[in-house]
């Protein structure tokens, strides 16, 4: 460099002039020569919870056609700390039929998704999901997104407590823009009355912001994998406030060694009023010194290891006019969902069922839309979406239950939790066909994969050993790959490259074994250590844990780790 | 016609001659990135210069290329970029076309973590190679930090070209274009040319109720020549289960020897190539009725049963008729006798020579249909459908049509009327133009089925519009909402520019269906007259007259 000011990104230069997110996005939905809007509102309309995307499984053939790429859009709703009732339940079920491709994809930040809506449908979508009293503004783009709690089913007092504080962060961090009114809900445009965005400015955040709230011993919002975390200290059956931890993240790109994953960093203690404060205040050190001439360096992880954890921390104590209280002891044990029945505190029932990778759809017998749609109708608590794409039918009355378990038995879902250990602990982002940046496949193709890794783990007497296995046809991470105890991230199609050694807690990284695998050597790599984990692991060792122990992989210490 | 001002979309009649053409296909912009420091560089250095996408560049361009700087990466396992599939498989194919005299240089960007590294501009070097065009420098792979290399490929190319490009031609000026020649041909109706098959495209997408056929031959060494708004004849075969079933229902032998149009035959090859078999005409059906002494049918002949003889006809073929009425002890030469011979279908000419030399294109929309308890098919829709290949021996011939031809002054504005294959002429109105550098403004209306699966051509429609060749563009599809929007509606829609464009003296054409559609449209044109006109309905009525009779309201209806 010769002393100049590096250049800015064209995404900031697409948000600065963007007029708080608005560009040309109201012109390019009434543009009917093209199901497609124009290219630098594809950046802006992420914040509104837009992402255009094509059908890559017919790209190629309606190219040759003279047809442009089937343009159709995702749409992510967002969902505070995964709870909604079973009203919101019934029009979500709706607009997968009436607008989207029949079924809904439950992510893994606990929103729900649809895919394959056309332009032409994209205002009545997001009419009929703001009627509903959910909304998908923030729920993608350079802000703070869905804001992630665990769902914890039984300790009803403290869920409430916890879930509240992630509300209102939540609501704080919303974009001000009233963009997102004008465009989709048909908000007038008030004359001489300018938008603020006071803690985003104009150019929001440099880079995508991800938070989450835990409550220990459940780590199943995987709190080190967030830009910022909030893990519930709980005293004496009390919540007394919340470790914050900062700098997680898992994006990377092949061959790219200056990105990495990293697990964030515990920084410190706050109390339970103090949260918004905090969270604020990160997110505006972000703000002002996130990298903004660099996309893939963009993150606050980044930020935070190219400046210290100790900088960072002193930043936001400074803004905050505080220090923050030295952390206290907290112990996570697994980041998985724990399935079936339970019963709260408060005397009502919970169901977590297994979902395969969040997908919402029929399968034949397998009525799982159909059946999750009867049991809304009947249902008198709420509907969790968890962090592992699964959902918990929460809250139901004693007298409820068994018009529950009437409905799981008609639509053929009353057996989903029983399947192996592997498979429960197992996720995959969307990748093929709609997903833009993925290289190969991977919620069409994991179960598959399952299929025949299950197979192995049956025949070693390993069938319901609890393994957590991660599928991304990226290295994006939007399955939270490299925290997994066995990876898969999408290289070309048919080839991943096989990460192991993560924490079964989602508190260590796993590292590159192989690379470019086919499914064959994939297998044929996994089997023998299958089977060496079967005869000679120790009491409770987990896999992640084994394959260290025995020199298979070396142990990610920190994030500088991962690609030595 | 107005043109785009950024350097990617410079286009057109413009490229060729001996500037450098710098031709990139890139998926993650990292390409572009490189081809856009060149386009600068070049500049810098007064080289003149055009920045062209792979993925809009038209491949009758490349032989006018004389110098050829090309940056291209790799994806996957050795795959190009999406941009580039379409460049990258012409240069492969066949219709690839000599390139001796060009110059060029590749670079390739890559991933050498993948086993195909840099294998698509490994292809681009050799397949240019191999069609005579002189590398002047080695190629350069890429890996991920590929900044210093393309830096150094970017000098070391432009210091090669500096020799080769002619210094002191701007990259623009005045269209060079070579009047394609009117050879004297011997091929017409009577003497059908035996084309060959080039090119067939389905281009309804996946799960469309329509099948609607790019069809492409080839006229090379015919010496056939058309203008747009001509027609190709095309003389197609039956289906041959038609034929079968015909031969069977009349109980004769498919061997059997009979005088034919073409000479002495059999019946089979007779029926399949010579007579027309899946429609019923009156006077066939009166012939018949005599030989078949079938006093229903000779009834339902009657001058005062005209309707019901039309409803009857309608959906039926001679299968029908003979099996319905059936006729005992006939000879094949006495049925044949009494058939009409099989005439040729005419298409809309889809393409202009500028554009394509010695090439004819069509739109063929594929007629299938069910009736009477039997699947039917239109003769000669499914003949390019389901019956020819490459192998095919396509006899054609040029119809001209004085009636629907564009305005002599390449100034004079178009608007353009024409859904589902009536968009075919446009295709070649519109090439003609770009290729010509005709300076009327274009205004196309089209309409079908559905958005996403019935847009006919539609990406070329959009590089007309990017490229401002087409200044507007409206759409109506009817099944995509529940109300049904067609043309008509949209030209309704815009009313008032409309009516301003044919009072500054634009030529309307319109092409397609003539049943409902052309009836629909001359009657909102009539509306919009009178309304935006403040005319009477008599008046509008004698304007739109004279709009016809001075030629600048043109149909070619079906």
């Amino acid at each position: 460099m010769r002393g100049e000011k590096p250049k800015l990104t064209e995404v900031e230069e697409i948000k600065d002039t963007s007029d708080f997110l608005r560009g040309t996005i109201k012109e390019g939905l009434e543009d009917r020569l093209t199901g497609a809007i124009a290219a630098s509102d594809t950046q802006l309309t992420k914040f509104h919870g837009v992402y255009q995307q094509d059908d890559r499984d017919l790209r190629n053939e309606r190219r040759k056609q003279k047809l442009e790429p089937l343009y159709s859009f995702m749409v992510r709703v967002r969902v505070p700390g995964g709870v909604c009732t079973p009203e919101q339940w019934l029009v979500m079920d709706d607009i997968a039929d009436t607008h989207a491709n029949g079924t809904m994809k439950l992510t893994t930040r606990q929103a729900f998704q649809f895919h394959g809506v056309f332009k032409r449908n994209l205002k009545a979508t997001i009419q009929e999901i703001n009627a509903a009293l959910l909304d998908t503004i923030a729920a993608c783009g350079d802000v703070n997104r869905n804001v992630m709690c665990n769902p914890n089913p039984y300790q009803s007092e403290l869920h409430a407590a916890v879930y509240e504080c992630s509300k209102k962060v939540s609501a704080h961090l919303t974009p001000g823009t009233t963009a997102y009114h004008e465009i989709w809900l048909n908000g007038e445009k008030v004359v001489g009355r300018r938008d603020e965005e006071p803690i985003y400015g104009k150019t929001y955040l440099p880079r995508k912001f991800k938070m989450a709230f835990a409550v220990p011993p459940s780590n199943d919002i995987d709190i080190f994998s967030q830009d910022l975390g909030f893990t519930a200290i709980v005293e004496e059956g009390r919540l007394t406030g919340f470790n914050v931890s900062a700098g997680g993240g898992m994006g990377v790109t092949h061959s790219e060694p200056e990105t990495y994953p990293r697990v964030a960093d515990v920084i410190g203690f706050c109390l339970p009023e103090q949260v918004v404060d905090v969270a604020e205040k990160v997110v505006t050190v972000q703000r002002d010194f996130g990298d903004r001439t660099n996309r893939k360096h963009a993150r606050l992880k980044y930020t935070i290891e190219d400046r210290g954890v100790e900088w960072f921390k002193g930043e936001v104590e400074d803004r905050l006019g505080f220090k923050l209280e030295e952390a206290r002891p907290y112990r996570f044990d697994h980041n998985g969902d724990r399935y079936g029945w339970v019963q709260g505190h408060d005397g009502r029932w919970h169901l977590t069922l297994f979902i395969q990778n969040g997908r919402v759809k029929d399968a034949g017998a397998y009525s799982l839309k159909t059946g999750l749609r009867e049991v809304a109708k009947i249902h008198d608590g709420d509907f969790r979406l968890t962090g592992n794409q699964n959902v918990i039918i929460a809250g139901i009355s004693e007298e409820n239950r068994s018009k529950v378990e009437a409905c799981l038995k008609e639509y053929g879902m009353r057996d989903s939790c029983h399947q192996s250990g592997l498979r429960l602990n197992s996720m995959a982002c969307v990748a093929f066909p709609t997903c833009g940046l993925a290289m190969a496949e991977s919620e069409r193709y994991l179960p598959g994969l399952l299929d025949k890794l299950d197979a192995v783990l049956a025949e070693v007497g390993l069938k319901d050993e609890p393994i957590t296995i991660r599928m991304t046809g990226c290295p994006n991470g939007c399955a939270r790959p490299y925290i997994a105890e066995i990876a898969f991230v999408g290289k070309a199609p048919g080839k991943y490259n096989l990460y192991l050694g993560g924490g079964f807690a989602g508190d260590r990284l796993n590292k590159l074994y192989r690379e470019s695998l086919s499914e064959e050597e994939t297998l044929r790599m996994l089997t023998p250590m299958f089977s060496e984990y079967a005869k000679e692991r120790r009491e409770g060792e987990h896999f992640g844990d084994f394959v260290i122990r025995k020199g298979h992989i070396a142990e990610v210490k920190s994030c500088r780790d991962f690609h030595v | 016609m107005t043109t785009s001002p950024t350097i990617d979309s410079q286009s057109g009649p413009l490229s060729g001659e001996t500037t450098l053409t710098i031709l990139y296909g890139s998926q993650t912009g990292n390409g572009k990135g490189v081809a856009r420091q060149a386009m600068a560089r070049a500049a810098e250095l007064g080289l003149p210069a055009k920045l062209k996408d792979m993925g809009d560049y038209k491949m009758s361009e490349l032989k006018k290329e004389k110098n050829l700087m090309v940056v291209v990466s790799t994806h996957g396992e050795g795959d190009p970029p999406d941009p580039a599939i379409e460049l990258h498989e012409f240069l492969h194919g066949k219709r690839a076309p000599k390139l001796e005299g060009v110059n060029y240089s590749v670079l390739a960007l890559g991933d050498s973590s993948y086993a195909e590294y840099c294998q698509t501009g490994a292809d681009f070097d050799e397949r240019l190679d191999a069609l005579g065009a002189t590398r002047l420098i080695d190629r350069v792979d890429c890996d991920v930090d590929f900044e210093d290399a393309a830096e150094e490929w970017i000098e070391k190319s432009l210091e090669a070209f500096v020799d080769k490009v002619d210094m002191s031609g701007p990259a623009g000026g005045v269209p060079t274009f070579v009047p394609v020649a009117a050879p004297k041909t011997t091929f017409n109706k009577k003497n059908p040319f035996n084309a060959s098959l080039l090119e067939m495209i389905n281009l309804n997408g996946a799960g469309s109720a329509k099948e609607t056929w790019h069809v492409e031959v080839s006229l090379e060494g015919s010496g056939l020549t058309y203008q747009p708004g001509d027609s190709l004849g095309v003389f197609p075969t039956n289906p041959p289960e038609v034929v079968s079933a015909l031969i069977n229902a009349l109980g004769l032998n498919p061997d059997v020897k009979v005088e034919a149009p073409t000479g002495e035959a059999t019946l089979k090859d007779a029926l399949s190539h010579s007579y027309e078999i899946t429609l019923i005409t009156r006077p066939v059906a009166h012939k018949y009725a005599e030989l078949s002494r079938a006093g229903k049918l000779t009834k339902l002949l009657g001058d005062d049963r005209k309707d019901e003889f039309q409803e009857y006809i309608y959906g039926r073929d001679l299968i029908d008729l003979v099996n319905e009425f059936p006729v005992a002890g006939v000879s094949a030469q006495e049925f044949v006798g009494i058939l009409r011979k099989l005439p040729p279908r005419l298409y809309s000419l889809a393409s202009s020579l500028h554009v394509h030399p010695d090439e004819a294109h069509l739109t063929v929309a594929a007629v299938r249909f069910h009736s009477h308890g039997r699947g039917r098919k239109g003769v000669c829709s499914t003949y390019f459908a389901d019956r020819i290949d490459e192998e095919t021996e396509i006899p054609v011939y040029v119809d001209t049509n004085e009636n629907f031809k564009m305005p002599v002054d390449p100034a004079t504005p178009m608007i353009m009327v024409g859904p589902g294959t009536g968009v075919a002429p446009f295709r070649a109105f519109l090439e003609e133009r770009e290729a010509l550098g005709g300076t009327g403004r274009n205004w196309l209306f089209f309409g079908d089925q559905h958005f996403t699966t019935d847009f006919l051509y539609q990406i070329e429609w959009q590089r007309f519009l990017k490229d401002g060749i087409l200044e507007r563009m409206d759409v109506a599809f009817s099944r995509d909402q529940t109300q049904k929007i067609y043309v008509q509606h949209r030209m309704l829609e815009r009313a008032r520019d409309l009516y301003a464009w044919i009072e500054e003296g634009a030529t309307l054409y319109v092409c397609g269906d003539e049943s409902r559609m052309a009836h629909d449209v001359h009657e909102a044109l009539v509306q919009i007259v009178a309304n935006e006109g403040e005319k009477s309905r008599e008046d509008a009525e004698s304007y739109v007259k004279d709009l016809q009779k001075t030629k600048r309201y043109q149909r070619d209806v079906y």
